[in-house]
């Protein structure tokens, strides 16, 4: 009987401890969730994206762009499509922009969005698309200009 | 032409495996005599045909045949030679085209070794492996057919994906990495087919474990490539991200090692027969879910190469591989009824037990954490990721449990453990932790996650030299040796245990290097001109010039970097940025100095011209014993190797010591 009372025993240890580690995960996925959205997305979503963590994809609004160096600032909106009046969201990041960064381009931005309606992102990748392909007609062109200094966006905030 | 006879190799691969698993597993089910003959031609064929549906692969795309799909799709006639070669296992159909002859050595050297044993397990072994290929030669004739002809021919095609080709990881990286996943595929025929057999005796169990073991090694240095060649070519500063791709090579990891460790309780005690099993087959079916992740596309990652059709093959497989594994467990699991009990508490049993529970555990909140996306979206169609705050929310407090064990369990005895097993076995190890602890409290460092790790690591780490040592140092004051002939000897006579503690040296230095590289990260970015410099930590970076080069396959700008320390050190560092012709992004390649506790990494993120020269922009980290992961691999190859040694063929040397003592040190 004693050998069979420890069996349940360690049994209901076991199921206890697997309970505990499904409710723990369970929990922490909850709270670790990374939401894909567009900024048309995210505003539809209301407070409710307030202090989640969102990647934020979309593209970078013409004309929003403002750099300082010197204190590493950097704010853009990121628009969900061209059209002049897409519903746009206000990034600020403090990081140096990549090389490819600039007006119209794709770009994902990692962070939480508040009620100021600022989005503070800490991670900022620059997107041509999802997967990797040779450069359509007329795209191509892109890494030569980029070879050529002058059109860099660093030296064009300075 | 070469499509041509790529495909008919790869059909011959194909009816090679079906004949030789019908064969194998009816044969075998059903006692007839001369079957097994047949299942090792089938055997052969099937390696051989793989053998040359790959080498005619290679041949194309050296070649540069881009009437052949598959190099139309990652051929270049501007690619070095060493990445022509190496895109076979760059994109998608190559890679399991790949996967095929590695399989096919694999199920080659499977059959020689086992060609002395005249056991029925073996044939039913067989048959379940070409069963496996089967699924895969049927991948490579259909849903992923690398040889497909296209019509008309280009002249040119756009290359290897350039973060494949921008480090010579590459090369080996992959291999490793396969090696492992698909040497998985051999425990889980000899489960199968103890299952089937209905018996698990020493000699298979032997035999299961050498396999794993075989496979684990290949997985753990493809794993800890994997992370250095993206430490080393993707420039975001880390080397693990918990990304899919990278849990998926961990998963079998996991289970693989949990296999290890619970096999050496089965050994002694007869109990854990299931438990066992269930490991071996659940790394294999971890593999196929891995795969089906990192090929089919649904996670976005640099190893998902395009949108692929192969995801349905995948989950059937998949699901026919879990249904008759635990089919098998059910229906003939009672047959392995254990042998015996646990006994107590204090023991190494119960130790290595508490490992198991542990590893499952991790396996499952790391495979929650990895599915939980798919889940979400197929049932919500909500897009959402797990962030890796939940994987080392998760991870570190169950790998540090993992990491005391690794000092509690070697100090038990098997059996029983008497009131005296503290005093003699913990003090010294447990003082030696306390130490560390303190010397690292002294040195100014702060933080619980990595003191409590540093302070383990001194424990377990004085339990692992204790228990490498003490055995030679016994021998050496008992026959007079000298030290060094006395170690060998003593790991001649127990090889698994040497091997098995050199591998847990290792472990203890991966532990030691993720708690302090991610602890003590230190991180700047800013925008130099020539001549500006930037401080991090003990390191001046000071920003000297632009430097422009073309190579036949991309161009690239680099930006001339001096480093000094503190102590007066210079040297010059080139970060730089590659321009693929046929990629519209750029690719970094981070610039490393790299010491023996720390290395100094530098990225270049933007560079340009303003009224005063050249300007640039970078992203500069300091990551302490970083490098002590990757210095790691040669002690887990060594670790296993001298497990995995076959006796007969062990040092000429000691020939008396085996003949005097022959049940001990049998890998």
């Amino acid at each position: 009987m004693g050998l069979k009372r420890n069996t349940w025993l360690a049994l209901g240890a076991l199921v206890v401890a697997g309970a505990t580690l499904a409710v723990v995960a369970g929990g922490g996925i909850g709270q670790n969730l990374v939401y894909y959205w567009t900024p048309a997305e995210m505003l539809a979503q209301g407070s409710k994206a307030y202090g989640a963590t969102i990647r934020l994809g979309g593209l970078v609004k013409p004309g929003s762009i403002s750099w300082d160096a010197r204190h590493t600032e950097l704010s853009f909106r990121v628009a969900t499509d061209m059209s002049p009046d897409a519903p746009s969201v206000l990034v600020k990041a403090r990081e140096t922009p990549p090389q490819m960064f600039r007006e119209g381009i794709g770009v994902v931005v990692e962070g939480t969005f508040d009620r100021s309606q600022v989005f503070t992102s800490n991670r900022l990748m620059v997107k041509h698309s999802n997967e990797y392909r040779p450069p359509r007609p007329g795209e191509g062109d892109h890494w030569k200009e980029t070879l050529s200094k002058e059109s860099a966006p660093s030296a064009r905030a300075k | 032409m070469r499509g041509t006879v790529g495909y008919a190799f790869v059909l011959g691969a194909l009816l090679a495996a079906v004949f030789g698993a019908v064969v194998g597993i009816e044969g075998g089910l059903r006692r007839r005599a001369g079957t097994r003959a047949w299942v090792e031609r089938a055997t052969s064929a099937f390696f051989l045909c793989m053998l040359g549906a790959n080498l005619t692969m290679v041949w194309a795309l050296v070649a540069h045949d881009f009437s052949v799909h598959y190099v139309s799709q990652v051929g270049s006639r501007a690619t070095p030679l060493v990445y022509t070669v190496v895109s076979l296992w760059s994109a998608l159909e190559g890679s399991i085209l790949f996967w095929g002859v590695i399989l096919g050595v694999y199920l080659f050297a499977f059959m020689r070794a086992q060609a002395s044993r005249p056991d029925r397990a073996v044939q039913l072994a067989q048959g379940a492996m070409l069963a496996a290929a089967t699924f895969f030669a049927f991948l490579i004739a259909g849903p992923a057919n690398p040889f497909g002809a296209v019509v008309p021919v280009p002249p040119d095609g756009p290359g290897p994906n350039p973060l494949l080709q921008n480090h010579i990881l590459m090369v080996i990286h992959p291999p490793m990495l396969y090696s492992g996943y698909v040497g998985m595929t051999v425990p889980f025929g000899i489960a199968v087919a103890a299952l089937l057999d209905g018996r698990l005796g020493e000699a298979w169990l032997t035999t299961l474990r050498r396999w794993t073991l075989l496979a684990w090694t290949f997985l753990t240095v493809g794993i800890i490539l994997g992370s250095w060649w993206a430490y080393a070519v993707l420039g975001w500063g880390g080397y693990w991200a918990w990304d899919p791709v990278e849990n998926a090579s961990f998963l079998p990891w996991l289970t693989a090692t949990a296999f290890l460790h619970s096999t050496m309780v089965q050994e002694r005690r007869r109990i854990l027969k299931l438990w066992t099993l269930s490991l071996a087959l659940g790394s294999f079916a971890l593999t196929v879910l891995g795969t089906f992740m990192t090929r089919s596309g649904i996670f976005n990652s640099v190893h998902s190469f395009t949108q692929s059709d192969i995801g349905p093959t995948f989950l059937v497989f998949l699901a026919v591989v879990v249904g008759v594994s635990i089919v098998l467990l059910a229906v003939r699991g009672p047959a392995l009824a254990p042998e015996d009990a646990l006994p107590g508490v204090a023991s190494r049993e119960t130790a290595i037990l508490v490992n198991n529970l542990l590893f499952a555990a991790l396996t499952f909140t790391v495979l929650l954490g990895t599915v939980f996306p798919l889940l979400r979206e197929a049932f919500s169609g909500v897009r959402v990721s797990v962030g890796a705050p939940y994987f080392n929310r998760m991870a570190v407090p169950l790998g540090i449990a993992i990491l005391f064990l690794m000092g509690v369990g070697p100090s038990l005895p098997w059996g029983r453990a008497d009131r005296g097993v503290w005093r003699r076995q913990f003090l010294l190890p447990a003082g030696v932790g306390a130490a560390v602890l303190v010397a690292c409290l002294a040195a100014g460092l702060r933080g619980a996650g990595p003191l409590t790790i540093f302070a383990l690591a001194g424990f377990v780490g004085t339990v692992t030299l204790r228990e490498l040592l003490v055995p030679a140092w016994a021998r050496m004051r008992e026959k007079g040796e000298r030290p060094w002939t006395s170690f060998l000897r003593s790991t001649a006579r127990a090889r698994r245990r040497t091997g098995g503690y050199l591998v847990h040296l290792a472990m203890i230095l991966v532990f030691v290097a993720i708690a302090a590289s991610s602890a003590y990260v230190e991180h700047t970015t800013g925008t130099l001109g020539a001549g500006d410099s930037l401080q991090l930590g003990a390191y001046t970076v000071r920003f000297l010039g632009l430097k422009e080069g073309t190579e036949p396959h991309r161009r690239w700008i680099a930006a001339r970097v001096e480093v000094t320390t503190r102590a007066g050190a210079r040297r010059t560092l080139e970060p730089r940025m590659n321009f693929y012709e046929r990629s519209t992004d750029p690719v970094g390649s981070p610039a490393v100095a790299s010491t023996a506790f720390e290395d100094l990494y530098l990225t270049l993120l933007a560079f340009g011209q303003d009224a005063r020269g050249d300007t640039a922009s970078f992203n500069v980290w300091t990551f302490p014993l970083v490098g002590w992961i990757w210095w790691s691999i040669p002690l887990f190859v060594l670790g296993a190797l001298v497990a995995a040694w076959p006796q007969r063929r062990g040092l000429p040397a000691l020939g008396q010591e085996r003949a005097a003592d022959p049940a001990r040190g049998t890998a």
